[in-house]
């Protein structure tokens, strides 16, 4: 046999050992995700057997889901407070870090790189050493318990990072673009939005990203924040059905619970793949 | 070339007034950020150091009490029950995230047909919460309902279905498995960018020169990758040290408070207990050890690589 045949015989034979890992280790990461999703099509009965085999024998059904609904004062109340809360956080950090990213990166003041330093500092601090007080100021504010009070804490959380992308964002586009939209005698705030804006949307969208999967997944805060039963989110909601606060625990309607959890972050994150990692990589590399 | 005074567009005191107006505009855009830290971060960190030196009950007026609280702190056994059980969590996750995220990042660094997708898959559980991910794995958990201890009876491999939350050690390894399935695209990622970051002709000029896989790895790879691994380590070390999730919701501390972590424990005298003083003497305590890691972190990523 030629040493060509032999060598290309050795490529595949490489070729085909890395694709068998490649697909069992990809499984094992995917596994407990699919696993969770066929057990929550199953019935109510059938739910709470071990998953062996995982896919419904009994049929598809999506009586966990119903079951699911009925929970407290309904399923989609939890999963409306957790949507606004989570949709305000997004809006009002993307506001905030596009004003203070175009501030840091486009002006000179008093105490500039005090401020940023500041900011940028608070990442040291983790807001779990900081929840008693915080809990005490939203009562004093009248916020505790509400979902405003809790989106301003998400918001104040995710500044450091967002308004360092967003610096790095605007520090990227080239001044004379800025320039040129001066010399056509746009005003400050109308060259943010019509010049800006759309230059630094990629930033923007890595921001709004990790705005909104931390702040619809956080579940320390909410837990503390939120006392009264009709505002929790989904988290919260979900944590309390598990532990069995709502009578036996129905594993089917803590699986279809779950998948109603991670849905939304698994499709946002298969969307905006691309914003997400390089805020990762910006985050971990500077 | 002959040139009279060039021609001053403002006077030097309306310039003045012009530069005033500028830096005026920057301070607006910049003080919602800074409002915002200032009272949901600054105040309340303050706050957290004032209300360590009192007895403050959630009703009824706070009393001074001075460093009592931290001499209450000195003795008290289950706080430093708390936080030796987070060291000891801290080092064991650390290590295995690290031990799984390496030869994964290894194994996608080179794009071949399907590495994408394979990337993606490991990465997945990452952006899942871990509030979700916890009620997942406490499902898996369960010993009448999940998967683990009835397929472990099934093959045969026990004798009965075992709980796995019924000890320690059972529930201690079947949470750390469920961190590095949750953290290990993570830290992959990461390591990954390292592992780009050193480029194909050192790692080429090495193989011509006779390098073999193993020694590339261990004198290239490994010491142009120290900042990389550092960042990688920190990351987790800094994560695992405030873990509360995972062990609230799947273990519930059990059993026998056996796996309550510091910020479990300050949850629990804070906000079950309402020793709202006592709770931020130790998130003070916990806060000092946060910051020394951030420290030691921007120290490490400063050291220039390779030096």
């Amino acid at each position: 046999m030629s040493r060509k045949a032999a060598a290309t015989r050795r490529r595949a034979w490489a070729a085909t050992r890395y694709h068998v890992i490649g697909l069992v280790t990809s499984l094992l990461f995917i596994a407990p995700i699919a696993w969770s999703m066929l057990v929550s099509f199953k019935s109510t009965t059938e739910a709470a057997r071990p998953p062996l085999p995982p896919w419904p024998v009994e049929g598809f059904t999506t009586q966990s889901y119903e079951n699911l609904a009925q929970y407290g004062v309904g399923i989609w109340t939890y999963a409306g407070n957790s949507l606004s809360v989570a949709a305000a956080t997004v809006v009002v950090t993307v506001f905030i870090s596009l004003l203070a990213g175009y501030g840091f990166s486009r002006f000179q003041f008093p105490l500039k790189n005090a401020l940023f330093v500041l900011i940028i500092s608070t990442v040291m601090i983790p807001f779990q050493s900081i929840l008693t007080p915080l809990f005490l100021i939203l009562t004093r504010l009248g916020l505790q318990n509400t979902l405003p009070g809790i989106v301003l804490i998400y918001v104040t959380l995710h500044l450091p990072f967002s308004i360092f992308m967003m610096r790095n964002a605007f520090d990227a586009v080239p001044k004379e673009i800025e320039d040129a939209a001066r010399v056509d005698g746009a005003s400050v705030f109308l060259m943010l939005r019509r010049v800006m804006l759309p230059l630094v949307l990629p930033g923007v969208a890595t921001v709004a990203i990790f705005a909104f999967l931390a702040s619809w997944n956080e579940f320390l805060a909410a837990l503390i924040l939120l006392t009264d039963q009709r505002k929790y989110t989904l988290p919260v909601m979900m944590a309390a059905v598990r532990s069995g606060q709502f009578g036996t625990i129905d594993w089917g309607a803590v699986q279809s619970g779950v998948m109603l959890m991670m849905a939304p972050c698994l499709g946002l994150f298969l969307l905006l793949q691309r914003y997400y990692i390089r805020g990762l990589t910006a985050g971990a590399v500077k | 070339m002959i040139q009279g005074t060039p021609p001053q567009p403002h006077t030097p005191r309306r310039r003045g007034s012009r530069l005033r107006r500028k830096q005026l505009v920057g301070l607006l855009f910049v003080a919602p950020a800074v409002l915002l830290v200032l009272v949901f971060f600054l105040a309340p960190l303050c706050m957290a150091f004032w209300m360590s030196l009192h007895n403050w009950p959630l009703l009824g007026r706070p009393r001074f009490i001075g460093l009592a609280n931290y001499e209450a702190l000195m003795v008290d056994q289950r706080f430093w029950g708390a936080m030796r059980f987070t060291a000891y969590y801290t080092v064991i996750v650390t290590i295995a995230i690290f031990a799984v995220a390496f030869p994964l990042a290894l194994f996608v660094e080179r794009a071949r047909p399907l590495t994408k997708l394979y990337r993606t898959a490991i990465f997945l559980p990452v952006v899942v919460g871990f509030g979700s991910a916890s009620l997942l794995w406490s499902w898996l958990m369960n010993v009448d309902v999940g998967l683990f201890s009835p397929l472990a009876y099934r093959l045969g491999l026990t004798e009965k279905p075992v709980n796995l939350l019924a000890t320690f050690d059972t529930t201690f390894w079947s949470i750390v498995v469920m961190v590095v399935w949750k953290t290990a695209g993570f830290n992959m990622i990461i390591l990954l960018t390292g592992l780009q970051g050193i480029s194909s002709e050192v790692q080429e000029a090495a193989r011509m020169d006779g390098a073999s896989g193993r020694q590339r790895f261990f004198r290239i790879t490994l010491p142009l990758m120290r900042r990389t691994i550092a960042l990688a380590l920190i990351l987790s070390v800094a994560g695992s040290v405030l873990a509360f999730d995972q062990f609230y919701i799947i273990a519930d501390g059990g059993p026998q408070n056996s796996t309550v972590t510091a910020v479990y424990w300050i949850f629990s005298q804070s906000f079950v207990s309402f020793r709202l003083g006592y709770g931020a003497a130790m998130s003070m305590v916990l806060l000092a050890i946060l910051v020394t890691i951030s420290v030691v972190q921007l120290r490490l990523l400063r050291t220039p690589e390779g030096a």
